[in-house]
């Protein structure tokens, strides 16, 4: 998400980079440049009125910084104020000290309520928690029954009956009570903010059920409605916070900026894919480096700690620098990367890929992965662990018995040979000459300038690259700071 | 290329590999065992203050929004636009989803064509010039072949609701139809279309989850064929549009679809009326993909205007066919230029 805006933000850093110092003529141009992002992203009108009037002033209010190229002045600031829109800190769940906490989604049709209803059913339910599910949306035909299917999948119980959603929600919420839940999520239908009927409903469940959170959930992709949506939804329920779904679409998501500008609540979840784990919490601060194009690499890290077996990696790792990498590892390394989720969403959170690389990534589906696992269960023992030995008649039986093509195999081997090569140099400490936009990612993570002066989002880009690489003793620390953050927000 | 971006994954997952290895034994060096929390929560047992509910003003939720759009009908200027006037009118066009390139190339009408009766008027020549692509509607194949009605669009937009408000039209004008549930993703989403089936007396062919869309369109077409239906209505599962994968499974849905016995007549793109300018990349891919012949444009009936549509038939060519204006069965219609450009302007 958010590519478009920071592709936009890129070049408005390289059209000031060159300049010597921020007229006030540069500063409208730049901010002009920074509206028409802002738009063309679908932030509000208002909304970007109110951020460019922000940026504005925290122009003039500090001093010039000496250190600070204009261009980076102005990302700076953007960026700071992105930071302080997107809600600066992350909302605390907590939980109530007579259970169960009850939660209330809602939103417009389509938004991705039930959807959201399982997925946050299954994010609490892994912490520790007891999540019930009230399927309380009678107007869609089929919906109960997609959240029973959706809460199936996750493992969690949905209460239905054919009534009243006001009943429903009132009789889930006896039953979750009378089976000890702790956590109770109510789906209700998508409704039109104008729908007064449907309105007052909504606003009925909730006195009813007495919610200790009402979320609304937004889609990332909604343009200057989101404002009107929002409002509406926060005047009839007083939300506690905002879930935005469809994050894995392409570019926009205004959307959020736009709902967290008006409501002043802040985006709780995001959620960015069909898979029931591509949920997690809204960050904010790392929300504001992605829009400017850093990346994401401290979800990244969070994503691989949750999801992958570290000891797996931490072998793979230890092989990567003894240089006795094997396909046998690359496989047990790759499914690794499986368990992230998409390749396309891991590139999407990594500073510097390219888009074509992240076009390319996007489209890589676990066809491909399978047929390199065919390829390389297809070797012997032997050949898994000196590659070099696979001759041509080696390849021949490898491709069939794999049943791909020789080239096939021979792409496998040509890029572990490049890869070994790569890791022989990463762990000799030189600059690794990749292929592809690897090699350029690195290399922009070295020009990449480092220093206090910079926005946090840098110092992440850096602390990113390295987390990708190999580093020196020196950047150890500094990852580890930034590690960190990655804690519960209680530890910050 | 595919391989290469595999490789740079598990490289990267190394390194992240790499680190977490580093963290953790430094971890265990410093501090001997930290119960590392659960990922991001915080066990805090404290009573969440539930929040108070007071009636809302309706009249407050909108009027902020609206009262804009009564500036543009005040403005009764006769002649060159001053540069006001031209920021109000750009104001209205950005707050309806029109875009920010759409809406400054017509600007540049404005500037260069005047307003020589009234500027309310020279906005809604302009927006009316935009619209102005043909708005027929295909409903029978050549000899032999069924007609079919393909519906694609991304997640949430209504499709399944679409099919089901246009297969209830078709009927009661009189033709038989048959509904492919070729949303074999969804969970449910079989089940919703089947609700629509039975509803309007359609008839509808379905499978089970996971199937390939492609053969339940192909039985579909298989059934309307052998029971002399009028139409197929085939119904496909939520797509971002920026997954060539997913695209590629659409492009073959609609093949199957347009191999005999059937025939593809239509292809419609369900667009919500509430997306912004993502929708112009939803269109370009789509059409790209699975040929879109015309737009619907749904949930009109809210508070968003759907001006994105102005971009897309002024880009791409793809014309409104059809608005959603609400949840009842009759509630689709056929899509008139001139209300839609009121309503951008006046409500």
């Amino acid at each position: 998400m958010f590519d478009a805006l920071s592709e936009r933000f890129e070049r408005l850093g390289t059209s000031l980079r060159s300049r010597g110092r921020l007229s006030d003529a540069d500063l409208e141009e730049a901010l002009g440049e920074v509206r028409a992002a802002l738009l063309e992203a679908d932030v509000e009108l208002g909304v970007v009125r109110a951020f460019l009037d922000a940026v504005r002033e925290r122009l003039s209010g500090e001093a010039l910084s000496q250190s600070l190229s204009p261009g980076q002045q102005v990302i700076k600031a953007v960026h700071e104020q992105l930071i302080e829109v997107l809600g600066g800190s992350a909302l605390k769940v907590t939980y109530a000290s007579k259970p169960p906490t009850v939660i209330l989604l809602a939103g417009l049709q389509g938004a991705g309520k039930t959807t959201t209803a399982a997925k946050l059913a299954a994010w609490f339910k892994q912490q520790g928690r007891q999540p019930y599910l009230i399927a309380a949306d009678l107007q869609r035909p089929a919906a109960v029954e997609q959240l029973r299917v959706l809460g199936a999948q996750v493992g969690v119980d949905v209460f239905s009956e054919p009534s009243k959603p006001i009943d429903v929600a009132r009789h889930g919420l006896k039953e979750a009570t009378r089976l000890g839940r702790d956590v109770v999520i109510i789906d209700t239908a998508g409704r039109l903010s104008i729908d007064e009927a449907l309105m007052d409903e909504v606003r009925s469940i909730s006195k009813v059920t007495l919610p200790h959170y009402t979320f609304l959930v937004i889609d990332a992709v909604t343009g200057q409605d989101a404002v009107v949506t929002a409002r509406a939804f926060h005047e009839t329920l007083a939300l506690s916070g905002i879930i935005v779904t469809k994050l894995d679409y392409d570019a926009r998501g205004g959307a959020v900026l736009s709902a967290r500008g008006v409501v002043g609540r802040p985006v709780v979840f995001a959620s960015s894919g069909e898979k029931m784990d591509d949920f997690e919490l809204f960050h904010p601060d790392r929300m504001a480096s992605r829009i400017l194009g850093m990346g994401d690499v401290l979800s990244l890290i969070e994503q691989a700690e949750q999801r992958m077996d570290s000891d797996v990696l931490a072998e793979g790792a230890g092989r990567m620098m003894s240089g006795t990498f094997t396909l046998d590892d690359f496989l047990a390394q790759m499914n690794q990367v499986r368990k992230m989720g998409s390749l396309g969403g891991i590139m999407k959170m990594m500073p510097g890929v390219t888009k074509e690389m992240r076009s390319a990534a996007n489209n890589v589906d676990e066809g491909e992965l399978n047929k390199i696992e065919a390829i390389i269960r297809s070797m012997t023992k032997r050949e898994r662990r000196e590659p070099v030995i696979i001759d041509g008649s080696r390849r021949t039986r490898i491709a069939r018995g794999s049943g791909t093509t020789v080239s096939a195999v021979n792409q496998l081997l040509k890029q572990f040979n490049e890869m070994r090569k790569m890791m022989r140099q990463m762990s000799s400490g030189a600059m690794p000459a990749m292929p592809g936009g690897m090699g350029r990612m690195a290399n922009k993570a070295v020009k990449a300038p480092r220093g206090e002066a910079l926005p946090p989002g840098f110092e992440a880009l850096g602390a990113g690259m390295k987390a990708a690489q190999p580093v020196r003793s020196g950047g150890v620390k500094n990852k580890k700071k930034k590690g960190g953050r990655v804690t519960p927000p209680k530890q910050r | 290329m595919i391989i290469v971006i595999i490789v740079v994954a598990v490289v990267l997952v190394l390194g992240i590999g790499f680190f977490v290895a580093r963290r953790r034994g430094r971890a265990r060096v410093a501090i001997p065992a930290p119960a590392r929390a659960a990922m991001p929560t915080v066990l805090v047992t404290e009573l969440a203050e539930r929040p108070s509910l007071e009636a809302p003003s309706l009249a407050q939720r909108i009027g902020s929004s609206r009262s804009v759009f009564d500036r543009v009908r005040s403005l009764s200027s006769v002649g060159a636009l001053s540069d006001d006037q031209l920021e109000v009118v750009e104001e209205v066009l950005l707050r309806s989803d029109v875009g920010v390139a759409t809406t400054a190339l017509i600007l540049d009408d404005l500037r260069v064509n005047g307003a020589p009766d009234g500027v309310a008027t020279a906005v809604r020549a302009t927006l009316l010039d935009s619209l102005s692509a043909e708005r027929t509607l295909t409903t029978s194949a050549q000899a032999g072949r069924v007609p079919v009605w393909l519906f694609v669009g991304v997640n949430g937009v209504g499709k399944t609701t679409t099919i089901g408000k246009l297969a209830k039209r078709l009927i009661d004008e009189g033709r038989s139809v048959v509904l492919a549930a070729g949303d074999t993703f969804r969970a449910a989403a079989a089940d919703q279309l089947e609700q629509w089936a039975t509803r309007t007396g359609a008839d509808i062919v379905r499978s089970a989850e996971g199937a390939d869309p492609g053969s339940v369109v192909h039985d579909a077409l298989g059934r309307a064929a052998a029971r002399g239906a009028d139409i197929v209505l085939a119904d496909t599962a939520g797509r971002r549009s920026n997954s060539t994968n997913l695209l590629d499974e659409l492009s073959k849905v609609r093949r199957v679809a347009d191999r005999e016995p059937g025939e593809v007549v239509e292809t419609f793109m369900v667009l919500d009326a509430t997306t912004g300018q993502n929708a112009l990349s939803q269109a370009r891919e789509f059409l790209a993909a699975a040929d879109v012949t015309g737009i619907v444009l749904t949930k009109l009936d809210g508070t968003a205007r759907g001006g994105i549509v102005v971009a897309i038939e002024r880009d791409l060519g793809i014309p409104v066919k059809f608005v959603g204006i609400g949840e009842g069965v009759e509630d689709l219609i056929a899509f008139d230029p001139q209300a839609f450009v009121d309503s951008l302007l006046d409500t």
